[in-house]
Formats: structure tokens, C-alpha cells, sequence
């Protein structure tokens, strides 16, 4: 298990803030009044609702569903009664519509409705809405069928949790590696790979420990140095196997398919309990009461998640859905937890950014692209994007940012570069479709 | 749904939702901060006159852009201390017998012509304090060139170099040029300079009194990373091989004049020098090269200024030709 120690190029390290949460055993968050199961909780097609008002549904059964392929159907969390079908917001500016659901007053949660038993695993992880839980959630049924002329080699576990603030991953590895592993195991044999790998990083080396402990010959568990974004499948296919995934290609040109951790131990509860997505470990943490690791029902809203964290604490300055690098901020707090929620992190005042005004100047110290871990350079791109010069920006390859965020850290003079290398790339894409 | 926070409405706002603490105005406190101990150890070995010009050039400087700012009816940017900066930096270019009126007319040159009128922080393609001290350089070479007599200010002590008291009170430089000129050698010995120069030189500018303390500032800011070592080590660096090769003494030419606070201090300023690692590492070579070639062969034997000048003109084209690749592209050219 040598695996080199190298450190891909570019990244920051932020305060990891992860003490408040890495030691909080992983307790069940409250049974909401209300569930909101949205149809969108996945990149792709949205489903559409398959129960209707007034409707009886059982935990682990089927509310919405769509033909395409690129989507995950979504599945009742508690037994209960269909209040409606009703329009919820969920990222900002993105709405969905959504099941709601009153659940009843007595609940089993150790069962569910089971999935119909197949050989077929990926068959099983698309009937279970399995998407990726690292924040993308992208259907993982998909990802599990690359295209033709690409052999996967090695199957990446992301156990990197790099985001500062968010353990849930963590807690996860530690508390129950078996599942882990064993969703490994069965996402290797279903893409026909020969090697599993978990990537770790070092701050969490318990959860390495916990990990070797359960994982055989046949699983390797590496620690990473930590780095954010560690945890971005380019840099840690970068680190793990010293390759680049060639512009405009899938990351399985190289060889690698990475899924997240609590995907791999979603896919193992799907596989083995006919278990479908309606839970997920969510991490509550800053200014909140009681900081810690709570499993949600997937549709609680996050203001009930936050209560049972024994609630806000003053004056708050944002709270964001996800870390704080690459999550987003809530305008209200009635927005549902989905599939996609790793955390909930509360910032105080103190600790946001201050509010940019008019133009920030850039001082041209070259910090924003030393941080690029795709090796761009932030401040030419923001300055041809303030201009609106989006050819420019095209050409300073502003299509292969990440939204990592790393450049917009790293700027001593505050500039919003996130959003205008956003920008850009919204005009870039908008040019190639008219195109 | 939930009443308790479900109304609430916060603020929102893009991501990334933390920033690293280090503000443009921590780095500028962090390179006034390396200055200090040279120019406090100046102040005390060179006393009032040294302060009247420090004083001059500040305000100067910081005036100018306050009223600047005052004018254009924009936000006020002293608290970035840049300002602050480019008038320390000023001051430590300039003798001490400077008169304190035409420091101030410096730093006023410097902010005004240097800085905002290409649109303030940022915008400048040349560093501020040079372009002040380049206009003092022109406009009053004369009274550069004078030395002090006496008095307050004792000049540069060489012992056993008989030869001095003829050319009373020249800079080390100023010597080294006119004797090579002269008898094509140097007509003292270097290495008898190296301390004076090193720890107390009262011959020089005000930030030339000690090479020792500039270095140990210099070299604290790129330790903490606010400075990119490729400047001054591509300087400092071409500056060493190109004397030796001119047949000169890279020691002494490495610490005499201007150049450790032209290396690490003026070289670096972030604005009017390149951003990618190899077009630095030029622009520091270049710098050296240019700055070599006015000691050994121009007429000013402080080339220090307009070597820097030169090459921040040059900035913008290095960086063009220096762009990172791209992770994920292979080859330029596809
Ligand atoms: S957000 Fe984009 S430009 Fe900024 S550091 Fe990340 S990849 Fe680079
Ligand atoms: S980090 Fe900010 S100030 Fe520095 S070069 Fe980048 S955009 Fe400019």
C-alpha cells in the first residue's frame, strides 16, 4: 500500500473547523411534521410525481419517477399521507416541484419497502435513486455505465471530505467501514475493475485505521495529504494515480471512475437490503447550538434540521447548504434536505467575507491563479469578464474552472471572481449553443 | 412546515463563504513591517534630516492620494496602506540631505503620475515610488550628486584609502565608477567596504545604511510568501554572475546602492511586475541584466531605478508570453 505522497498543484488550506462535529456519533434527526420530497434532487430529468394528494405512501416506496436516463427516481422517507404536490426552491434561483408528505405519528424507521431483488447491480442502484452524496448528485446508475471505448481500471473511493467544516463522511468511514468497503467492492465488480482505492485525507486518519481494518487484500486505503479540493475528482485522480483527465473527456479516460464514500455505502445497503436513497448523514455545524452529525430523512426541512441542532446561534452571518467553499448560501431556511446535502454549515457574521462593493481592485499578486488547482488565472479572467470581453475569457479557458472557489479564498482584495468566472462561463456556453 | 425558521429570510451571497485572512492591507503592513528595522536604524544613525525627508515624502504621497480621492469623489484608500508603502519606499531611495520639499514633490509625483493616474491601485505599469524618485533623478540630478559636508553627517569612513578625501564624501558606487573610469581598476579595496555596507553605511540613501537588515526583511517576506523568491533570487542572482564577468566584485556590487531594496522590495511590487513563476523569474534576470549594464557601462552608476522602470514596461509582455498551461491540455497548440 506505498502509495506516493504527492500533492497535486494549486489549492488552499483553509481553518478545517472540523473539531466541533468529527467526534459527534451520527444520531437520528427528529421525524419532521412535514416531508418535502423534492423531484430534482439529481442532475438530470426531473420526475414526475406518481402519487397524488390524499395518497397513503410506506417508507421506501416510489413518489416520483422519470423514463430518462440521465435521472434517479426519488422515494417516501416515512409512512404517511401525500398533503400535495407543491413548488419548493432549492439552490438559489432553481425551484422543483415536490411531494409533500405528513408523516404519520407512529413510525418504523428500521424498515422500508424493499427494492425488487436483481443481479443486476446497477439495475439496483438506479431503481434505489442512488446519485452522488458528495454534493453533485449525479445518478451513480449512470456513472456506473461508461461509455464503450473506455476500460475502467480503478475504482476511487472519495473519503477526502476536504470541504472545512463537513464530517459526516467522516463519521461515516469511522463508524461504519464495513459498508464502505463493500460498496467498493461491488462498484468494482460491476464496471469490471481490478482495483478499489479510498482516498483519505490525513486529518482523519482514524478513519483510515477504521477502514484498513475491514478492507482485506483487495482494497487499498491511501491517506492524501489535506488540501483542498482534495476531494475534486481531478486532483484526486491526480494524486492517486498521477494522471490528468484531458480536457473535454470523462474522468474514466483516465482509467478511474470516483464515487463518493457514502454513495459506495448507499449502493451497499441497495445491493444488500434493498434499501432505496431516503436518508443521509447530514452535518450541522457552526453556529447552531448542538454541532453534529444527524441522520436525515431526505425532505426535512432544513429549518427542522437546524432545531433539532438545538437551533441558531446569533448573529448569524450565512448558512449555507454544503461547506463553505463550494456550498450555497439560503435565502430561507424552509428549503428540504436532498439527496445532494452534505451538511448544513451556519457561519457567524464575523467569519463571511465582507460584503464586496463597487469594484475590488486587483492588486495583480498572482495569488488566485497560485491557487488554481486547474491552473488558470483567475484575475485575467475576472477582468475580461468585468469588461464583458467573453471571448477573451473563453480563450483563458474559463469552460475548465471548477467553482472550487480556491481563487476567490486566496484574493487578499475580496474580488468575487467565483461569480465572474461564473459569468463567463455562462456567456462561453451560451456562445457555443448559438453556435 | 416548521414556522420556527421557515419565514426567516437571511443573506445570501456566493461561494466560497470564507476567505483567507490575509487582506491586501496585511500584505502592505507585512512589507512596512520588514522595512521597519532599516528605517528606524537610519532615523537613529542619520537623525533629523533622514526624518524630514521620510516626512516629506509621506506626506507627499499619502496627501495626494487622500485628496485625490477627495477630488474624484471616491472611496478613500489609504487604509490600504499602499500609499503609506510607495512614501516609506520613496523616502528609503533618497539621501538624507534631500531637501524635505523635494521628497514631497516625490511622493506627490509618485501617487499622481505613478499610481492614480492610470486609475489608482492596480492600474499603474510602473512602481509609484520609483516613478517619483526617477522624476527627482531627472529633475534634480544635481543636488542627488551632492554630498553633505560634515556637521550632522559624517561621511564614509574608509580606512586606509588615502585617495578619498579628493572626491569628499562620494557614494561607494560613485567612487568604484570614477575610479574604473579613470585607471580601469578599482583604485580602494572593495572588500574593506563590505561591513560598512552591510551594517552601517552612511554614505548611501537612507535605505542603504545596512544591506544586512534589508536582506534579513527581504528575506522574512519570502519566507511568509508575500514576495516570490524568483524576483529577487533572478536579480540578485544575474547581478552577482554579470559583475564578476565585468571584472567587478559581485560582493561589493551586491550590497552597494540600491540594490537589495531594489531586489526584494521595489522589484516585487505586485502591481507592476508579472504573475505567472517563469515570466518572474525573467523579470528578476532582467532586472539584474539591466541593472549591471547602467552600473558597469552607463553613466549613472545607480542604475538600481531605471532598471526596474525598464522592466516593469516589459511586465505586461512577459506575462503574455509566459501563460500557465492549462490542467487537462496537453499541448498548447490543440
Ligand atoms: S474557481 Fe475556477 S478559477 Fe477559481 S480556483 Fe477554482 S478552478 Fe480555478
Ligand atoms: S488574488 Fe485577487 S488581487 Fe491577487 S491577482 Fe488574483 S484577483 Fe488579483
Amino acid at each position: 500500500m506505498n502509495l506516493a505522497y504527492v500533492r497535486f498543484r494549486g489549492g488552499v488550506h483553509p481553518p478545517e473547523h472540523k473539531e466541533a462535529t468529527e467526534g459527534r456519533v451520527v444520531v437520528r434527526a427528529p421525524v419532521p411534521e412535514r416531508i418535502v420530497v423534492p423531484m430534482s434532487q439529481h442532475l438530470g430529468a426531473p420526475n414526475e410525481p406518481v402519487v397524488a394528494k390524499g395518497d397513503r405512501v410506506r417508507r421506501g416506496e416510489v413518489v416520483g419517477s422519470v423514463e430518462a436516463m440521465v435521472s434517479a427516481p426519488v422515494h417516501s422517507p416515512v409512512d404517511g399521507q401525500v398533503a400535495g404536490v407543491v413548488e419548493v426552491p432549492l439552490a438559489p434561483g432553481l425551484r422543483s416541484r415536490a411531494v409533500e408528505i405528513v408523516p404519520d405519528a407512529e413510525q418504523d424507521l428500521d424498515s422500508f419497502v424493499t427494492l425488487e431483488r436483481s443481479e443486476d447491480v446497477k439495475a439496483v442502484v438506479r431503481a434505489a435513486g442512488i446519485v452522488g452524496m458528495g454534493g453533485a448528485a449525479f445518478p451513480s446508475a449512470v456513472k456506473l455505465q461508461p461509455p464503450q471505448d473506455m476500460r475502467i481500471s480503478t475504482v476511487i473511493l472519495n473519503g477526502c471530505e476536504c470541504e472545512p467544516f463537513l464530517t459526516a463522511d467522516h463519521r461515516l468511514m469511522l463508524e461504519q467501514p464495513e459498508r464502505v468497503v463493500r460498496g467498493g467492492r461491488l462498484i468494482r465488480d460491476a464496471v469490471g475493475a481490478s482495483r478499489v482505492v479510498i482516498g483519505v485525507e490525513d486529518n482523519k486518519m482514524d478513519a483510515v485505521e477504521a477502514l484498513r481494518a475491514v478492507a482485506g487484500d483487495d482494497v487499498e486505503v491511501a491517506a492524501l495529504p489535506t488540501r483542498y479540493p482534495q476531494g475534486a475528482e481531478k486532483q484526486l485522480i491526480w494524486t492517486l494515480l498521477g494522471k490528468e483527465v484531458p480536457k473535454g473527456k470523462l474522468p474514466a479516460a483516465t482509467g478511474a471512475l470516483v464515487h463518493n464514500v457514502g454513495t459506495a455505502a448507499a449502493v451497499a445497503d441497495a445491493v444488500d437490503r434493498g434499501k432505496p436513497l431516503i436518508e443521509r448523514i447530514v452535518t450541522v455545524t457552526g453556529a447552531v447550538a448542538r454541532p453534529g452529525n444527524y441522520l436525515t430523512l431526505l425532505g426535512t426541512p432544513v429549518s427542522a434540521l437546524i432545531e433539532a441542532a438545538g437551533g441558531l446561534v446569533e448573529p448569524v452571518g450565512r448558512v449555507v447548504s454544503g461547506g463553505p467553499m463550494t456550498g450555497f448560501a439560503l435565502g430561507v431556511l424552509d428549503v428540504p434536505v436532498t439527496k445532494g446535502t452534505s451538511g448544513i454549515t451556519v457561519l457567524r457574521a464575523d467569519q463571511v467575507p465582507p460584503e464586496v462593493y463597487g469594484d475590488q481592485p486587483c492588486i495583480r499578486c498572482g495569488r488566485c491563479a497560485e491557487a488554481c488547482p486547474i491552473f488558470l488565472r483567475p484575475y485575467a479572467i475576472g477582468i475580461f469578464a468585468t469588461g464583458g470581453d467573453w471571448s477573451r475569457a473563453e480563450e483563458a479557458h474559463v469552460l475548465d474552472c471548477i467553482e472550487c472557489g480556491c481563487c476567490a479564498y486566496a484574493c487578499p482584495t475580496s474580488r468575487p471572481l467565483v461569480q465572474l468566472l461564473r459569468r463567463a462561463k455562462q456567456a462561453a456556453m451560451l456562445k457555443g449553443a448559438k453556435q | 412546515m416548521s414556522e420556527a425558521g421557515g419565514v426567516r429570510r437571511l443573506k445570501a451571497g456566493s461561494s466560497p463563504h470564507i476567505a483567507a485572512s490575509l487582506t491586501a492591507r496585511g500584505i502592505m503592513a507585512w512589507v512596512l513591517a520588514a522595512l521597519a528595522p532599516s528605517l528606524l536604524w537610519a532615523l537613529w544613525n542619520m537623525g533629523t534630516p533622514a526624518l524630514l525627508v521620510a516626512a516629506g515624502s509621506l506626506t507627499g504621497a499619502v496627501g495626494t492620494e487622500f485628496a485625490w480621492n477627495a477630488i474624484a469623489k471616491k472611496r478613500h484608500t489609504l487604509g490600504d496602506l499602499t500609499a503609506v508603502l510607495t512614501g516609506v519606499l520613496l523616502a528609503m531611495t533618497l539621501p538624507p540631505y534631500t531637501p524635505w520639499w523635494m521628497a514631497f514633490a516625490g511622493g506627490v509625483v509618485a501617487i499622481g503620475l505613478g499610481k492614480m493616474l492610470f486609475g489608482g491601485l492596480g492600474w499603474n505599469l510602473f512602481n509609484p515610488a520609483l516613478v517619483g524618485r526617477a522624476m527627482i533623478v531627472i529633475s534634480w540630478a544635481g543636488v542627488l550628486a551632492l554630498q553633505p559636508n560634515g556637521g550632522w553627517f559624517r561621511t564614509l569612513g574608509m580606512e586606509g584609502v588615502g585617495e578619498l578625501d579628493a572626491v569628499s564624501g562620494a557614494t561607494p558606487l560613485g567612487l568604484a565608477a570614477a575610479d574604473r573610469a579613470a585607471a580601469g581598476g578599482y583604485g580602494f579595496q572593495t572588500s574593506s567596504l563590505y561591513g560598512d555596507l552591510l551594517f552601517r553605511n552612511l554614505s548611501g540613501s537612507i535605505g542603504e545604511i545596512s544591506a544586512a537588515l534589508l536582506i534579513a526583511g527581504g528575506l522574512v517576506l519570502v519566507a511568509v510568501r508575500i514576495i516570490d523568491w524568483r524576483i529577487p533570487a533572478g536579480y540578485v542572482g544575474t547581478m552577482a554572475v554579470l559583475s564578476a564577468a565585468f571584472g567587478g566584485d559581485p560582493v561589493f556590487h551586491m550590497l552597494a546602492g540600491g540594490l537589495m531594496i531594489g531586489a526584494f522590495y521595489m522589484a516585487t511590487d505586485y502591481v507592476s511586475s508579472p504573475m505567472s513563476p517563469n515570466a518572474r523569474l525573467l523579470f528578476g534576470v532582467g532586472c539584474g541584466v539591466f541593472n549591471a549594464l547602467g552600473r558597469f557601462f552607463g553613466s549613472m552608476p545607480e542604475a538600481t531605478t531605471f532598471a526596474i522602470l525598464f522592466m516593469n514596461g516589459l511586465a505586461p509582455m512577459l506575462d503574455r508570453a509566459f501563460v500557465p498551461r492549462t490542467y487537462g491540455w496537453v499541448s498548447r497548440s490543440e
